[in-house]
């Protein structure tokens, strides 16, 4: 999860046929594509995961096609919304639903804090690795003191002050008070 | 610049759970997925024993040219074979 490349430069990797680069393009964007249909949109498992392949099929498809390649970020949050409220009209055909509701649908409020999200998980990847690991397992993947502790061999008793100062370093991180322990983005 | 205290930094964190493992291998196998599409589909055209093959049962037509079966690729040449 460690970032080294800029989106930019990802991008134009990307477009060079560089399939490791894609691997990573996937990786570094598919939690905030995912949340984006079931979070803010609350698309059911199978619709989420067309979504979610449709998403990567275009953005691979047209990554000739993007003007900035910095911008990766707000087009594919871009096209996931769309492709969700694609979804949306083509199954209120099925069951009617007003236009006023569908477009209610990924409320701004859930999309803005999903932006948000994804900022802090890119100044958690540029965090070194032990926190990163302990951060994303404890919050992220909702692990117990318990799978944490067996899967990193840490006694139970350091857990919550490693995650606590762990989350200290993040914040940090974010307000620019240290600089990120990977030669990361420039984001 | 956002203000991030740590429970607020928490919850952020909790917000982006990681997509299901199979969705993410299958968006990065997108690449490979196309090469392999691109060979058969250049194939079928250069082959019109072989297309005739695809056009009757395309999965047993890739079967027994070796193919990996590739749900992709798969759906993709069904699309544009019209196969069964």
């Amino acid at each position: 999860m460690a970032q080294t490349l800029s989106d930019s430069e990802l991008v134009a990797r990307c477009r060079s046929g560089d399939q490791q680069a894609w691997a990573e393009l996937v990786d570094r964007f598919s939690r905030y594509v995912y949340a984006i249909s079931v979070q803010a949109f609350r698309l059911p498992e199978a619709d989420a995961e067309d979504v979610f392949q449709e998403v990567f099929a275009r953005a691979y498809e047209h990554l000739d096609g993007l003007r900035d390649d910095a911008a990766v970020r707000p087009w594919l949050g871009q096209l996931t919304r769309r492709l969700c409220i694609d979804r949306l009209r083509a199954t209120s055909r099925e069951r009617p639903t007003a236009d006023e509701e569908l477009d209610l649908a990924g409320s701004e409020e859930t999309l803005t804090m999903l932006e948000d999200a994804l900022t802090v998980h890119e100044a958690l990847a540029a965090t070194p690795e032990h926190c990163r690991e302990i951060l994303d397992r404890f919050f992220a993947r909702d692990e117990s003191y318990r799978t944490i502790g067996e899967a990193l061999d840490l006694p139970a008793g350091t857990i919550a002050s490693r995650i606590s100062r762990c989350l200290g370093r993040l914040r940090e991180l974010l307000e620019g008070r240290t600089r990120p322990d990977t030669p990361s983005s420039s984001r | 610049m956002i203000a991030f205290d740590e429970e607020r930094l928490a919850r952020l964190i909790r917000a982006l759970p990681p997509a299901p493992e199979a969705w993410v291998r299958a968006a990065q196998e997108l690449p490979l997925a196309k090469a392999r599409l691109d060979e058969i589909v250049a194939r079928a055209e250069a082959d019109a024993e072989f297309r005739a093959r695809l056009v009757a049962d395309l999965e047993a037509a890739l079967a027994a040219e070796g193919y990996e079966r590739d749900p992709a690729v798969i759906e993709a040449l069904k699309v544009r074979f019209k196969s069964k």
